[in-house]
């Protein structure tokens, strides 16, 4: 027999009981092929390297926040109550509309009547605040601003 | 670009139209600010560094940094977000087939109502009125619509339309509607008492006391999209003194 015709198949080498009898030569040679098989099978882009860029552009599709739309149902007249309850939630209100419902919250309470509103108070926290002996003292100060004669023991007479 | 896009501001723009982001021509002294961010709405498109006007009409700007196009159209193109009115077309397994008058019909689940279960089915039959939410609207995929918002209330959306009437306007006509300060509105309001649904892809549906009013609120509406203000006052007045 020729050295041709015992020369084995590089499949039939690669398989497992074969590989013992091997020499070191053609295990590595058998290896690099191997190598060079797996890595035509991943394919790679030749593309250049993309940079990551601040996008500045924001892409919005529709017009309701451009043009701050109403929510789509409404009722005229009070014809569905449901829905003027509705259309009183969803949409914003105007900062100048909510502007000028602050100026009538704020325009509750006068000044006047905040200051009437604290003369009582001062009044009442300062009871409270003094001993019980003094209380009797304070009362009876307010009473005798409010009574003109303060009431004493009349002795009977015999 | 910011401060050219601001010059055109008001201007009639033509799609191809473009602004493109190049340095200033003038070189700021101070310190390089930082660029300004820009959002562009409908109308305007970005192609790289590059901002495209893809819709003619007139370019309008809200502070601080929103363009768009502002056109007039009458064919819809869904866009997330938006509230528009659908008619179910089919049903089809857990879904169903709305009509929302864009190329495309929408889908939209059973279980995209308030209250819905896998056991408690929504009664939705063919044919049937139904107002929604886009949640999933691009030019690449099936739209996908919704019922319910993100916490699970209807908040108005579903099935309606009992005794009322659909027509279509121009989408213009529904933003005329829907802005914050309307004067179609504030005319209507003084008419009499009526219900309106208006859907952002250019349907309305008008139901009031009597079929008859309906229908004049309904002509109403629909000959305001070629009216000019003026005229338009005149003939709601004539209409409340019941001339019509």
């Amino acid at each position: 027999m020729s050295d041709e015709s015992v020369k084995l198949s590089k499949n039939l080498l690669r398989m497992k009981f074969m590989q013992r009898g091997l020499d070191a030569e053609t295990k590595k040679q058998l290896e690099e092929e191997e190598k060079k098989i797996i890595s035509d099978e991943f394919w790679i882009l030749d593309l250049p390297e993309l940079k990551a860029k601040e996008n500045l552009i924001v892409q919005e599709p529709s017009f309701v926040p451009c043009e701050d739309l109403n929510y789509g149902r409404m009722s005229f007249k009070g014809f569905n109550l449901e829905v003027e309850k509705l259309m009183a939630v969803m949409n914003p209100k105007d900062e100048e509309e909510e502007e000028e419902e602050m100026r009538t919250m704020q325009t509750d309470v006068t000044d006047e009547e905040m200051a009437l509103r604290y003369e009582s108070l001062v009044g009442s926290m300062k009871k409270k605040f003094v001993k019980k002996r003094d209380r009797v003292v304070l009362e009876d100060d307010l009473n005798q601003n409010t009574m003109e004669a303060k009431r004493v023991f009349l002795k009977p007479q015999d | 670009m910011f401060s050219r896009l601001k010059d055109k501001v008001g201007q009639v723009q033509l799609p191809g139209d473009e602004f493109s982001w190049e340095a200033e021509d003038t070189i700021p002294l101070t310190d390089p600010v930082r660029p300004e961010r820009v959002v562009c709405g409908p109308g305007l498109r970005r192609s790289g560094d590059r901002l495209l006007v893809c819709k003619s009409g007139v370019l309008r700007h809200k502070q601080p940094n929103v363009f768009w196009i502002d056109s007039q159209q009458r064919r819809y193109v869904p866009a997330k977000g938006e509230t528009v009115i659908g008619i179910v077309t089919a049903k089809s397994g857990d879904i169903f087939k709305v009509d929302v008058g864009g190329s495309e019909a929408a889908s939209l689940s059973y279980l995209a109502f308030e209250g819905a279960t896998k056991r408690n089915r929504p009664n939705v039959q063919v044919g049937d009125l139904v107002f929604a939410q886009f949640i999933v609207a691009n030019k690449d995929m099936e739209p996908e619509l919704t019922c319910i918002d993100s916490s699970g209330r209807a908040n108005g959306m579903g099935v309606f339309g009992a005794g009322g009437l659909v027509f279509t306007v121009s989408l213009g006509l529904v933003r005329r509607l829907l802005s914050p300060l309307s004067e179609i509105r504030s005319d209507l309001d003084q008419l009499f008492p009526c219900e309106l649904v208006v859907g952002m892809n250019g349907r309305l549906w008008v139901r009031s006391p009597s079929i008859q009013q309906t229908l004049i609120v309904a002509n109403l509406l629909q000959s305001c999209d070629s009216m000019t203000a003026p005229q338009r006052r005149e003939l709601f007045r004539r209409v409340q003194q019941g001339a019509l």
